[in-house]
């Protein structure tokens, strides 16, 4: 076995990593670019190299950077992870000739599956089920539309050297398919200067399901189950989970031999994945194969009981895989949620800066969070924006679900925007709950873009009842200060009326017998319910846990002038608690209007404006170019979301932009 | 008897209704509350004491001998605010639009007189057309009376003005003499001459919203020290500003209990200050990770945010903050924010209110609209404002501490009691390339040699040891202590006795 290795990456899959090798009792060297310096896996490591510059071709690319570091360092072996050098074969190749062992499969497996026209060809002579399609480049559109006759519509067309949805195109008729190769071609030169692109049949409303293979340098191989992870926004992975809602065990069998036929097929090693779409009648087809550890590996582990980690490094170190087939068992269910830096509300814009407050949830059995991240630290813009991955383990999905939806609860992030929200929303959605999801969904659920609104409490009575004690708790203490006069001290009472959404509930609060209890009463007569709230929280303290008539509960809570916002399952809501009798008067005086910014359009990120690209009296369409603003070095164009003429610049050029501060106003229509 | 009892009840009934019933209407219909619900969500419930509910005006031109409504417009008393002792007055725009008579004022000089007298803060609401026309002068009197009031009570008691309605011409002096100015969003106003008399004199057309509204007031001209959305948390929110206040000068601040440890370490502030020397970062994070519960009470949060100033608690006892913020104008001080944060540290030296100052400021802000302005007196309020103070003043320099603004911003030269630095700290006369620029003129073209030197004097003073060799600073300590260090130095300066020699007054750079 190794006694030192090098991990070739950052954030989160560095820390991993790390993890494995240190209980195995290897010394880790941790390497990193001039952004990286106070990051956790430098931190976390043995040992730590500086690479370069903060961009990665200067540092988490250089891979001349990386060998020296190994070669300084003594590292016996390379952890790619994944990203980055994870499956770049020359890379490999160079490390294996510098005598060094490659954590990963053999540099030939990773050109051959690298190479989307190769690696179906190689599949189906694996006997693996292709997607129909012409397995060749497709010459010029003309050849597209007669291949995609041929096929019969709907049909996509992909770029070869593609992923993550850049250069691909959905058709569903000639002139579509024509304008969609001529798109989809120039799209593929300019990303991957690799302008060859491939037609294949197109899978209406499609699952994205992967199977896990193992294999070693001894000739086994086997596969740990599937991975489904059709919960995706704009071909992002959001959500994944094993086993699959969808599967059978003859289709999990049946998908898993032909993932080992294939793995055999080519000589892997190590830890790879065979990505699968599954079609309604659970017809399954070879997407591509993942020559690396994948993001969402931890579900596997979860149902598997197996470190992956573990297993890639033994492999490397050629020993044998230490489990056959028949010792894989599947146990309980496994969800993975991916925490972004990215504003669900702004359109899932990108988000970076300082991690101002960061409070991973408790973890423990049922509970794992995978984070690069700390309290202090920055998310930078030269690098992948997920902050962690939060995983559960349950005996069923529901649990699963369940621990999910807490773990989210718990989970405080401050300083950049983030997709918590979102993904408390989705996980709490029916259709999560039913299982019947595809890579459809999410845009289905949420055409418009992810908003507050689109998010409704189901049980606002805890909501309120939290409020009412934390109401409580701070009167209280008020009614604790010093100079009172005698004999006229402050009586705090009982009756309370909760204001949210313009709505009055009146509660009553009473102090129960133990000084963390407040028994609450939230409405009278038929709508009363009754809510006993135990709770640690001190004032100050972003979550309020505690144990609401014997439930556990997790909400967040920020204290705003007057105003609570209280957070839980994806909803925010801003809730007042007055005296019965300013909530009285309160409903005397009109309800304030919130202004209408509708004709507004406000900055979508703080920056410097560095112009405008529309004057007063312009007419624009949506879409249209309106302003420039500039925001960590990256020059950001401000689109028009609705058409209209423009009536005013509010700001002016020069101006350093607040988040939401307005740019301009359109003319009343 | 029964007949002055009956007759008694009567008048109170008639007090309580103020204007009427269809007045009282409006009043709600345009969002405000009136005198009384006002007094009632200010105080705790059921301890007002009103006084003077039978005074009448005694006007009797212009047909006002038989208009009388008892209380003349203005309700005013004492009651406590979580238990301390309040003097409140509270006009009431139901009543001769809240105009100011002669025996309306003589009722609020009553109970400032008192509030002097007994040591306890006066908290004005203010909702009035302005001056009682019909009375002429004797209102204008009555302005007067309530002005020498206030400057009397000055630095004697907390005065707290709350602008709930129009306020306009020479009612704007008394709020404007008081300690702070809060004033409630699209219902509130003040301005010396009204949109009517601006559009005659000037030909300048503004809605009185754009001309004295909240915003107007808390964003650009600094009167109004906070805006909020309506009567029921401007009223809320006085009440928290008072939990921080002492009665009167001649009483320490209250404590209130706080579960937060004063050991509290923050791990995450070791790295708040970036590496690169201009990239701003939030000081607010500082503050809000270092009070007792992450509370604090900002004044000014919209106007002159190049400086951050306000209330928080410490271990318990209130403290007052004022910090430099890199975030805007790179935490320069220019002539909005001297002001801004001289008013501040007065309103603390006064009441017994120890002062934490966290330091990041590059200087001065140059530039002709400051000089013309006059920075250099404005900028010298803060200085002196600083140097005046008695009170415990603690300062941590977290990053840039150069030139003249090192000096102003509490520094140990000004009597600071504990000042402490970063190990980012840099104390110099200026940021490094400034510096060597300057001594080594010959070299300017030199942009290598420049450099070089640059990062020779970077070396040499950028940190906070040439300071530490001087007794500048009494220690180094990290960010994370940041905390604790100022708890544990509030707890040993609890009892600093220091005083100014005599003097009539001094002569603050007005």
């Amino acid at each position: 076995m190794f006694s030192r290795i090098l991990i070739a990456n950052r954030g989160e899959i560095a820390c991993r990593v790390i993890r494995t090798a240190r209980r195995m009792g290897i010394e880790t060297v941790a390497v990193y670019s001039d952004a990286d310096r106070d990051a956790l896996h430098v931190q976390l490591a043995d040992h730590a190299v500086r690479l370069g510059p903060p961009p990665a071709s200067e540092s988490y690319l250089a891979a001349d950077h990386i060998l020296q570091a190994c070669h300084d360092t003594g590292a016996q072996a390379v952890h790619p992870g994944y990203g980055f050098l994870s499956e770049n074969a020359a890379f490999a190749q160079r490390v294996i000739d510098a005598g060094i062992a490659f954590i990963g499969p053999r540099p030939h497996a990773i050109t051959q599956m690298g190479d989307k026209i190769t690696s179906k060809r190689l599949a189906a002579e694996a006997g693996v089920n292709t997607v129909p399609g012409f397995d060749g480049a497709v010459e010029h559109a003309d050849h597209a539309v007669e291949i995609a006759r041929e096929i019969g519509y709907p049909v996509m067309l992909k770029a070869s050297a593609g992923g993550g949805g850049k250069g691909m195109r959905i058709a569903r008729d000639d002139a579509a398919c024509r304008e969609g190769f001529t798109r989809a071609a120039s799209e593929a030169r300019n990303s991957f200067g690799d302008e060859r692109i491939f037609v294949e049949k197109f899978i209406e409303r499609p699952r994205h399901i992967e199977i896990q293979v193992l294999a070693d340098a001894h000739g086994n191989a086997i596969y740990l189950g599937e991975r489904e992870c059709s919960l995706q926004r704009r071909h992002q992975k959001v959500i994944e989970e094993a086993p699959s809602p969808f599967l059978d065990a003859a289709t999990r069998k049946a998908m898993g031999e032909q993932a080992v036929a294939l793995a055999r097929a080519v000589e892997y090693q190590s830890a790879g994945t065979v990505e699968f779409i599954v079609d309604a009648d659970r017809n399954f087809y070879f997407l591509e194969m993942n020559t690396r550890l994948q993001v969402e590996h931890p579900v596997t582990e979860y149902v598997t009981g197996l470190d992956l980690v573990e297993l890639m490094i033994r492999v490397a170190a050629g020993d044998p895989l230490p489990v056959t087939q028949g010792q894989v068992k599947l146990g309980g269910w496994s969800i993975e949620a991916r925490v972004y830096a990215e504003d669900p509300l702004r359109g899932f814009l990108p988000s970076i800066g300082r991690l101002v407050r960061y409070v991973p949830p408790t973890t423990g059995p049922h509970v794992r969070v995978d984070s690069g991240a700390y309290e202090g630290g920055e998310v930078s813009m030269h690098y992948d924006p997920m902050i962690a991955k939060v995983i559960t383990h349950g005996g069923s999905r529901l649990e699963a679900i369940t621990h999910m939806r807490r773990a989210l609860n718990e989970f405080y992030v401050r300083g950049v925007a983030n997709n918590l929200g979102f993904l408390s929303a989705l996980v709490g959605h029916p259709l999560f709950e039913s299982g019947d999801i595809s890579t459809d969904t999410i845009g289905q659920l949420y055409p418009e873009g992810f908003r507050a609104d689109d998010v409704v409490h189901d049980e606002p009575g805890l909501l309120i009842a939290v409020a009412a004690t934390i109401h409580r708790r701070y009167m209280d203490r008020a009614a604790r200060i010093s100079d009172q006069i005698p004999g006229y001290e402050r009586r705090v009472g009982d009756e309370w009326v909760v204001v949210m959404d313009h709505q009055q509930h009146p509660v009553t609060v009473k102090l129960g017998a133990s000084p963390t209890v407040c028994e609450v009463q939230v409405g009278h007569g038929a709508e009363e319910r009754r809510y006993e709230v135990n709770s640690l929280w001190q004032f100050g303290q972003p979550l309020f846990r505690g144990v609401i008539n014997g439930r556990d509960l997790c909400v967040q809570v920020e204290r705003r002038n007057m105003i609570y916002r209280l957070q839980h399952w994806g909803a925010t809501l801003d809730v007042r608690v007055l005296s019965a009798r300013a909530a009285e008067l309160l409903a005397t005086m009109p309800i304030k209007e919130a202004p209408d910014t509708s004709g507004t359009v406000l900055a979508p990120m703080p920056g410097l404006l560095l112009e405008f690209r529309v004057q007063p009296g312009d007419e624009v369409a949506v879409g249209s170019d309106l302003a420039v603003i500039e925001a960590m070095k990256m020059q950001n164009v401000v689109h028009a979301v609705r058409r209209g003429v423009v009536a005013k610049l509010i700001a002016k050029r020069g101006d350093t932009l607040a988040v939401d501060q307005p740019l301009l106003e359109y003319e009343a229509t | 008897m029964q007949e002055i009892v009956r007759q008694l009840a009567e008048k109170r009934a008639a007090a309580e209704l103020g204007g009427g019933v269809k007045r009282i209407e409006a009043q709600h219909a345009k969002g405000k509350l009136t005198a009384r619900e006002r007094i009632e969500l200010l105080l705790d419930p059921g301890s007002f004491e009103e006084w003077d509910m039978f005074v009448e005006h005694r006007c009797s031109d212009f047909g006002m001998k038989e208009q009388t409504i008892p209380g003349d417009g203005v309700v005013t008393g004492h009651g406590t605010i979580n238990g301390r002792a309040m003097f409140v007055f509270s006009q009431d725009f139901t009543v001769f639009g809240g105009s100011l008579s002669e025996a309306h004022a003589e009722k609020i000089c009553k109970i400032m007189d008192h509030a002097v007298k007994v040591g306890a803060p006066v908290i004005g609401l203010n909702d009035s057309g302005g001056a009682r026309i019909q009375e002429g002068v004797a209102s204008l009197g009555g302005y007067a009376d309530v002005f020498q009031r206030n400057v009397l009570a000055s630095g004697v008691v907390p005065q707290i003005s709350l602008i709930m309605g129009p306020c306009a011409g020479g009612a704007v002096s008394s709020p404007a003499m008081t300690d702070f100015i809060f004033m409630v969003k699209d219902s509130s106003y003040m301005f010396v001459t009204g949109p009517e008399v601006v559009k005659t004199v000037t030909h300048e057309e503004v809605t009185a919203e754009e001309l004295g509204g909240a915003t107007s007031h808390s964003t650009r001209s600094g009167v109004a020290d906070r805006a909020f959305e309506d009567d029921v948390e401007a009223l809320g929110m006085v009440r928290r500003l008072m939990n921080y206040l002492p009665l009167s000068n001649q009483q320490k601040p209250p404590f209130r209990p706080t579960p937060d440890s004063s050991d509290r370490e923050e791990p995450s502030l070791d790295t708040l200050v970036p590496d690169e020397p201009t990239k701003p970062y939030d000081i607010k994070e500082l503050i809000l990770k270092t009070v007792d519960d992450t509370d604090f009470f900002e004044i000014q949060p919209e106007n002159a945010k190049n400086i951050v100033v306000g209330f928080a608690r410490m271990a318990g006892h209130p403290v007052g903050i004022v910090a430099n913020q890199p975030l805007v104008l790179a935490g320069c001080l220019d002539i909005k924010s001297s002001i801004k944060a001289g008013r501040f540290v007065r309103f603390c030296d006064a009441f017994n209110i120890p002062i934490i100052t966290f330091v990041d400021v590059p200087g001065f802000m140059p530039g002709t609209a400051q000089e013309y302005g006059g920075i250099i007196k404005h900028g010298a309020k803060l200085l002196y404002a600083f140097a005046e103070a008695t009170v415990p003043k603690i300062t941590v320099i977290t990053r840039k501490a150069y030139g003249g603004a090192y000096d102003v911003m509490s520094s140990k030269h000004l009597r600071g009691d504990v000042n402490l630095a970063w190990p980012t700290a840099e104390i110099a006369v200026m940021g490094p390339q400034g510096a060597v620029e300057i001594i080594f003129r010959k070299d300017r073209g030199n942009a290598e040699r420049i450099a070089e030197l640059t990062e020779e004097y970077r070396a040499k003073f950028a940190n906070p040891f040439i300071a530490g060799h001087r007794g500048y600073i009494d220690d180094v300590i990290m960010p994370r202590e940041t905390r604790r260090r100022i708890c544990r130095s509030l707890a040993m300066l609890r009892n600093k006795q220091l005083e100014n020699p005599w003097r009539k007054h001094g002569n603050i750079p007005l």
